[in-house]
């Protein structure tokens, strides 16, 4: 193909996602295209399956039998999430056993709020209650993005985690109607889980590269600052709900703007734990190594036997 | 208590799958693969969903008013009354499958006379029960015979499981006080009826999967009494930390 | 180059009466694991009542690039649809 057929091509691509049509694997594409959303699509699922490990730290130790079925469901969940996410990005010819690689040699990315570590009971609030608010707010706009493999997946997502938010909610509003002790933890927990949280949404506009490319292939409806904004106002009134403080001493209602004003984030903590610094990045990915590690002559064990069991019906049939 | 003996027949039960669903749920997010991963965590919620329907169920015979999680929860180490087997250790997935399919093929076996139980409610749990524990077995059983007739090292992982844990199965066929007298209301099953069916079915998958039977001769019991491995202090230490630390709380 | 469990894809019905449909993928050593494994990633919430796997190499699929060839030609063959026939509105049930 020459450059101009290309260029030709482009522009027929571009015109179909304008005119809101899916692309599928097997359109044509850019390759920019392609590895843009090996990228965007892997670094989610990896955020699942990284966002397993701290909720899952606590799942022998819920306090109920309640929350401990509750909570191994939702972890499950992140699992399954995982793996659509995997398998959509599957389909733009890569395998799942790469995109891993990227993943424990560091070159992929996930999400930093994982990075965190979840000390407390009520941090299992929090983390459903903001990180996962957090999280739908990016993913029901990713529901109508332009590839049909990965809107598929967030659709199902979106479904399935309608519950993760309400069971954090739940377990943070149970602590606020408790003890001293249980709202000073839910409190505690929020303070911690603030900040990281509005770091979710990436670095500010100002700051945040290939963004025209994303809008236009509909990877990103919303800037960073519009998806935080929205986050914050529709959050602060469910903190008042608990009872528990956001710890910003900005924080303040504009009524000029419909929303509230906040303070400064500290980005420099947010590159220090995006470029692999924050305080659990090492044990995660250890903790990924180690379950692959652990479990290859697993794998090996199940192919070879599959291997013996078709020889065999390859004889009887001979 | 109205009713010592039924409680304690059904605590023996329900302890086991609290137990052996606690030690599931460690592995969640640390299996060999996603989908794997998801497969084990779907056992643990049976288990644990088993358990609360019999806590559930027992909490009422309780003079004082208790709930589940009381019971879950609440007990010292020596009045835990499940099988020593459900307490070992994930040291491998090959002893993740073979204790989960020693347990798998009695729990099968259980749950099919429990369903004749002339207590209702202990019939009905029985009945939903069944379902799941059929596909726990099928699950664990095509693994050992994955991992038994897969590699070398599979193999030899897998016999080294089944060796170790072998000696923990005897255990499920001791009658205790409350199950004698539970087989004597017709509400309890009396396992010693099958113990010839179970190791004939475990003899037949494992030599289906190349592995050798358990040699030894000598078995380990005392779950039962409340006698634990030291294993299980680790697990209550972890399942009982929130009630411990925080107690008298609404969760 | 290390081997790996192949890639399956999962069709589910959800209930009798609706045909299979396409769910996703997953990966599984044999068949009996792929319909285990998509049991327990496709079917947690009770989705579905039956459950086809096969490998994905299996399925053989349209080139795209022939989408012109393969598909336009139906589009002008309006006759196929019942709206091409005119008829006078008094006709009930037809």
């Amino acid at each position: 193909m020459n450059e101009k057929d290309i260029k030709n091509l482009e522009e027929i691509f571009e015109q179909r996602i304008a005119r809101d049509e899916k692309i599928e694997p097997k359109d044509w594409m850019p390759e920019k295209y392609r590895q843009t959303h090996i990228r965007q699509i892997s670094q989610h699922a990896h955020s699942e399956i990284v966002g397993m490990l701290p909720e899952g730290n606590w799942i022998t130790r819920a306090p109920t039998l309640r929350r401990k079925v509750a909570l191994l469901a939702k972890v499950q969940d992140e699992a399954g999430h995982g793996l659509y996410l995997y398998s959509a990005t599957e389909t733009l010819g890569i395998t799942r056993e790469e995109l891993y690689e990227q993943l424990h040699s560091g070159k992929a990315k996930y999400s930093s709020i994982f990075n965190y570590p979840a000390i407390t009971w009520a941090d299992m609030g929090a983390i459903g209650w903001l990180v996962d608010g957090a999280a739908i707010i990016n993913q029901v706009a990713l529901c109508t993005t332009s590839f049909g493999p990965y809107a598929r997946a967030m659709v199902r997502i979106c479904k399935e985690e309608s519950f993760h938010q309400r069971q954090g909610f739940e377990i943070l509003l149970t602590l606020c109607n408790g003890t001293e002790v249980q709202k000073a933890m839910a409190q505690d927990s929020l303070n911690r889980w603030w900040w990281p949280s509005l770091m979710m949404f990436g670095p500010p506009d100002a700051e945040s590269t290939h963004t025209e490319q994303s809008m236009k292939w509909k990877l990103k409806r919303k800037s960073n600052d519009d998806l935080r904004q929205q986050f914050i106002d529709q959050t602060i009134p469910q903190a008042e709900i608990l009872g528990i403080k956001v710890p910003d001493p900005d924080l303040k209602w504009n009524e000029k703007r419909k929303s509230y004003d906040f303070g400064e984030i500290d980005w420099e903590e947010f590159w220090q734990v995006v470029k692999g610094h924050g305080p659990c990045n090492k044990e995660r990915i250890n903790a990924r190594i180690d379950a692959w590690e652990k479990g290859v002559w697993v794998r090996d064990a199940a192919l070879a036997y599959a291997e013996k069991q078709s020889d065999k019906k390859l004889n009887k049939a001979v | 208590m109205k009713n010592k003996n039924l409680y304690n027949y059904i605590l023996g039960i329900a302890d086991n799958s609290l137990i052996l669903g606690q030690r599931l749920g460690e592995l969640c997010g640390h299996g060999p693969n996603l989908e794997t991963d998801i497969a084990l965590t779907n056992i643990s919620l049976d288990l644990l969903g088993q358990t609360r329907n019999y806590y559930q169920y027992i909490a009422r015979l309780h003079d004082k008013e208790k709930t589940e999680d009381d019971i879950a929860f609440l007990r010292s180490e020596r009045e835990y009354i499940n099988v020593l087997l459900v307490e070992q250790p994930n040291t491998h997935f090959g002893f993740v499958m073979a204790r989960q399919f020693f347990y798998d093929v009695f729990h099968l076996m259980l749950m099919e006379k429990l369903q004749e139980s002339k207590d209702e409610t202990l019939s009905a749990i029985a009945k939903k029960a069944i379902k799941e524990v059929s596909y726990h077995f099928r699950f664990s059983s095509d693994w050992v015979k994955r991992l038994g007739d897969g590699t070398k090292e599979s193999h030899y992982k897998m016999q080294e499981a089944v060796d170790e844990l072998w000696r923990f199965t005897d255990e499920f066929f001791h009658l205790t006080e409350a199950d004698k007298a539970m087989i004597e209301a017709g509400i309890g099953v009396d396992v010693s009826n099958f113990k010839e069916a179970y190791y004939i079915k475990v003899s037949e998958i494992l030599t289906e999967a190349t592995l050798s039977i358990g040699a030894s001769k000598y078995f380990q019991k005392g779950g039962k009494q409340g006698i634990h491995s030291e294993h299980m202090g680790f697990i209550l230490t972890e399942l009982q930390y929130m009630q411990r630390t925080y107690p008298n709380m609404k969760w | 180059m290390k081997k790996n469990w192949p890639l399956w894809e999962v069709f589910v019905r959800s209930k009798n009466g609706l045909e299979h449909r396409h769910f996703g993928s997953l990966h599984a050593s044999d068949e009996k694991m792929a319909l285990e494994n998509a049991r327990d990633v496709y079917t947690r919430r009770n989705e579905g009542v039956s459950i086809w796997v096969v490998k994905s190499i299996h399925i053989t699929a349209t080139n795209p690039k022939n989408n012109g060839e393969l598909f336009e030609p139906a589009k002008d063959k309006i006759y196929r649809h019942p709206t091409f026939y005119k008829l006078p509105d008094e006709l009930k049930h037809m």
